[in-house]
């Protein structure tokens, strides 16, 4: 699949402040692409340069082999669903959704076939007539998400597109997303702040971080082997221990590490070198807890208490005390069906992983 | 309710009768017999048949009518593209000079403007020729002038307020910059420009003291005239105009708030 | 681009017609005045400026004009502030209702409002009808014609530009906080001072300025209502322009006092364009 979109040595700075810092990206066709990241972390700007609507202080974007960098939004094959929906107040559905037509000159008939197409689409045949403000949230979301669409664009933009709307509606959302970009091929490059959004709908994420991706990967990737602190930080929970670099084998390295009051096993990718300050890494869901020392020497284990205890339904959330008074985040899926807990405060466990649960992670 | 206390109760009540009573006697006198407004002659409706056989006043009413309508759709179109101006285009050149020029004319004493234009008038006139009569059309530049401001401050204030989303999202889906203000904008500001209008309306319909510099020989507003008869004292042919405009206005006002209401339901 | 259109033609015509005329005025200030049209001579000094200040008379008159708009001022917010309270406290429905009533009489002609005073306040008016028949006094008390006149005038044409801008700013604000205050112990007076108070000051502010500004240059309400202690530097404006045909006199009159305006105008564009920025 060749690069549909290319962006290289894009910024963006608004007097001295630097909004997108010199960034490169790479996006195939039919992509469904997240931008992840908090507020402010640049990445509605980077969605905004797509669009047309911020011209870049320097660098260069490509879409489909064509420099668009200094393209203004009216002329460009992109479309974006904006995160307040932006219908036209005071035109019916019908002509919101036709309105990129009327621009493009298409003769009526052909409008009409293309709009009745588009309602179905969105399933909102019946509301043809009426205006925005007797529609719901996610209808307009609806509209707006036609209103796009019709001009079939080479790319759609979507800004926070599941913000607004409660749980449910969220869900059902996501999966519609996912079919009608799978159904029509376009690629389609959404930015939120939510990460559960971002793991579902995406086939790749880019987390953003003041003005620059801290790492681009698919979700697997981004979960399981996320390349610095903040990005293992801001994707889920996750455990941490401080450590020093013991030897460095074949199989993994060894950390002594206070705060686990052993040492630990990893396996990671990066060099290091013994005596290196390191840091490793293990999410809640790869943690056992038992009440007996687990058997076999391959795994990390370590005694500890009980500290406090939440009960999900699906799943059990622990948090364990060890010696050095560090908290450790377990999360285990309730297997058994039982009235009675199977752990109490202040009780003593054994917390154990694989050493190939445990990631390094250099900062 | 929020719970008014007795002394906020009691001031509102003060308050309101402080506005109306003098209007609500007003309306009572226009239909005294009498000459002498506060004794009562019996009811009678002669003052309003005077009114409208009296030439002076219709004149004066019909050129300050026209004048009102002149000025209050030029002060309409301008204010318009002021506000658009400081809403929308982030920054140009002259930008604070600009904003000061649109909100100072609502704020600056009449005789001021009033003496700076016919000044400015007289200098014309010897520099250029024109104008060389004062009257309709300088009244009209005059009442435009200080109108313009109050419809670019409503037309700024209703485009701060919108979101600004809609007139990316049809630039996003084809729309030159121009057509969407067509499209898009003056749609959705519709409103604030009618009551910018009415404002202008108003003013210029009210405006005594500026006219009265700018205007000429034979161009007589509905105000100057009423002036000078009320400079002698209380006038019961002005008792039924006053009753006249009160209730136009009055129906004016209860139909905008009328159909205002339908809209938002 | 079309843009610049857009802008440049308002500039423009602000420009030539707001802009320009206060440049021939200043010019005009420095001239003589002489017979014939137009009444002013080519020459430039400052004669005008310097009779000006050396005149009591009109050191007075401005003085008395800055009294009486602050005085108007203040009771304007005397009685506006509680009626904006009590209208931002008011359920929706009412609130509109209210807010209507109070912007209904500005549309009425500001003249005839002011000319429905002179009916009520006169020796046979309606106030001294009703004093005398209550038997409070047995001979008319002197209303018009009087400061007190013109003060009644002044706050009931601009007690609307009062209650406006205070009602906006006291509609925003959270009046939970009052209540907060109250619950934590605070009397009435208390709350009203330490909360109230400071957050509704950008509304005061606005009001007091939007009555102060017109209101000292104010002509028709002393004509009308006042006597002739009541004299106000709009009227000495306009006599110096209409009665003593000195044109020079009267521009270097209206500079002066642009240059007393000049700060309370700066002012309010300040407080109007922060107010701008704090809604977005």
């Amino acid at each position: 699949m060749m690069d549909f979109i290319r962006i290289r040595s894009l910024s963006k700075c608004f007097g001295d402040f630097v909004a997108v810092d010199n960034v490169d990206l790479d996006i195939e066709k039919g992509e469904l692409f997240s931008i992840l990241g908090g507020s402010g972390c640049g990445k509605t700007t980077l969605l905004r340069m797509l669009a047309g609507f911020e011209v870049p202080t320097s660098g260069t974007i490509e879409i489909d082999g064509v420099d668009v960098t200094g393209q203004p939004p009216y002329k460009r094959h992109v479309n974006m669903m904006f995160q307040s929906y932006a219908v036209f107040p005071h035109m019916t559905v019908e002509k919101n959704i036709a309105y990129g037509l009327h621009k493009e000159k298409t003769p009526k008939a052909e409008v009409s076939k293309r709009v009745d197409e588009m309602l179905e689409l969105v399933q909102l045949h019946d509301f043809r007539s009426r205006k925005p403000d007797q529609l719901s949230g996610g209808q307009r979301q609806r509209v707006a998400l036609a209103r796009a669409l019709i001009k079939r664009p080479k790319v759609l933009l979507l800004d926070e597109p599941l913000a607004a709307l409660d749980k449910k509606l969220r869900e059902r959302t996501q999966f519609e997303l996912m079919n009608i970009q799978d159904e029509l091929g376009i690629t389609f490059v959404v930015v939120t702040h939510d990460q559960e959004e971002a793991m579902t709908l995406s086939t790749r994420i880019a987390v953003m971080d003041h003005g620059r991706f801290q790492q681009v990967g698919t979700p697997k990737e981004i979960y399981e082997f996320p390349s610095n602190r903040f990005v293992a930080e801001f994707i889920g929970t996750i455990n941490t221990f401080k450590g020093r670099v013991a030897a460095v084998a074949d199989n993994g390295i060894e950390v002594h590490s206070a705060e686990a009051g052993e040492t630990l096993t990893a396996v990671g990718e990066q060099i290091v070198e013994k005596g290196q300050e390191i840091e490793i890494a293990v999410r809640p869901e790869k943690i056992f807890v038992s009440k007996e020392r687990p058997d076999g020497d391959e795994n990390t284990c370590i005694e500890g208490v009980v500290d406090d205890l939440g009960y999900l339904g699906n799943r059990s959330l622990y948090r364990i005390r060890l010696a050095s008074g560090k908290i450790v985040q377990v999360s285990s899926q309730n297997r058994r069906r039982s009235v009675t807990r199977f752990l109490d405060w202040d009780e003593k466990v054994w917390i154990s992983w694989r050493p190939r649960s445990a990631l390094v992670l250099l900062d | 309710m929020r719970g008014q206390t007795r002394f906020i109760a009691s001031m509102l009540a003060f308050g309101y009768a402080f506005l109306y009573v003098p209007l609500v006697l007003v309306v009572v006198y226009s239909f005294n017999d009498s000459r002498i407004a506060t004794v009562w002659g019996g009811f009678s409706t002669r003052w309003y048949g005077e009114l409208l056989r009296n030439e002076q006043i219709l004149d004066a009413a019909f050129l300050s009518l026209r004048i009102a309508v002149a000025s209050a759709t030029i002060a309409t179109v301008l204010g318009t593209m002021s506000g658009l101006a400081l809403a929308r285009f982030r920054r140009f050149r002259g930008r604070t000079l600009f904003s000061g020029m649109i909100t100072s004319p609502m704020v600056m004493p009449e005789v001021i403007t009033g003496l700076s234009l016919l000044l400015l008038f007289v200098t014309l006139q010897q520099l250029v020729g024109w104008p060389s009569q004062r009257g309709f059309t300088t009244i009209t530049i005059a009442h435009t002038t200080f109108s313009m401001a109050y419809v670019a401050v409503i037309v700024q204030s209703r485009l701060m307020s919108m979101d600004e989303s809609l007139e990316e999202a049809a630039m996003d889906l084809g729309g030159h910059p121009l057509r969407i203000v067509f499209d898009i904008t003056l749609p959705l500001i519709a409103p604030a420009m009618i009551a910018g209008w009415l404002l202008a309306f108003t003013l210029s319909l009210d405006d005594l003291v500026i006219a009265s510099f700018v205007s000429g020989p034979g161009s007589n507003t509905l105000p100057m005239y009423i002036f000078s008869k009320v400079k002698l004292g209380v006038s019961p042919d002005i008792n039924a105009l006053a009753t006249l405009i009160i209730v136009a206005v009055s129906i004016g006002v209860l139909i905008a708030w009328i159909a205002t209401r339908r809209v938002r339901s | 681009m079309w843009k610049k259109v857009v802008t440049a033609t308002p500039y423009l015509w602000l420009l030539l017609f707001f802009l320009a005329p206060f440049a021939i005025v200043l010019k005009i200030s420095l001239a003589d005045p002489e017979f014939g049209l137009p009444p002013y001579s080519q020459t430039a000094s400052l004669e005008n400026f310097a009779f000006l200040f050396s005149d009591k008379l009109y050191a007075v008159t401005y003085l008395r004009s800055v009294f009486m708009a602050v005085c108007a001022t203040v009771l304007c917010l005397a009685l506006g502030f509680p009626m904006a309270y009590g209208i931002a406290r008011s359920n929706r429905e009412t609130r509109n209702l209210l807010l209507l009533l109070v912007i209904l009489p500005f549309w009425i002609s500001f003249l005839l409002r002011v000319y429905a005073w002179m009916g009520l306040m006169n020796n046979y008016g309606t106030i001294n009808t009703l004093l005398m028949w209550l038997g409070v006094t047995d001979q008319p008390i002197q209303l018009m014609y009087t400061d007190f006149a013109v003060f009644v005038g002044l706050v009931y044409s601009y007690l609307p530009f009062m209650i406006l801008p205070l009602y906006a700013t006291l509609e925003r604000m959270d009046l939970d906080l009052v209540e907060a205050a109250l619950d934590l112990g605070a009397s009435r007076s208390r709350a009203f001072w330490d909360v109230t108070w400071p957050l509704a000051r950008p509304g005061v502010i606005a009001g007091c300025l939007l009555v102060f500004i017109p209101a000292i240059g104010e002509y028709v309400i002393p004509y009308l209502l006042g006597g002739p202690e009541s004299l106000l530097i709009g009227r000495v404006l306009f006599d110096e322009f209409f009665v003593n045909r000195d044109w020079p006199l009267a521009s270097a009159v209206a500079i002066v006092l642009l240059l007393l305006l000049v700060v309370p105008i700066v002012l309010l564009q300040r407080y109007q364009a922060r107010d701008q920025e704090s809604t977005v």
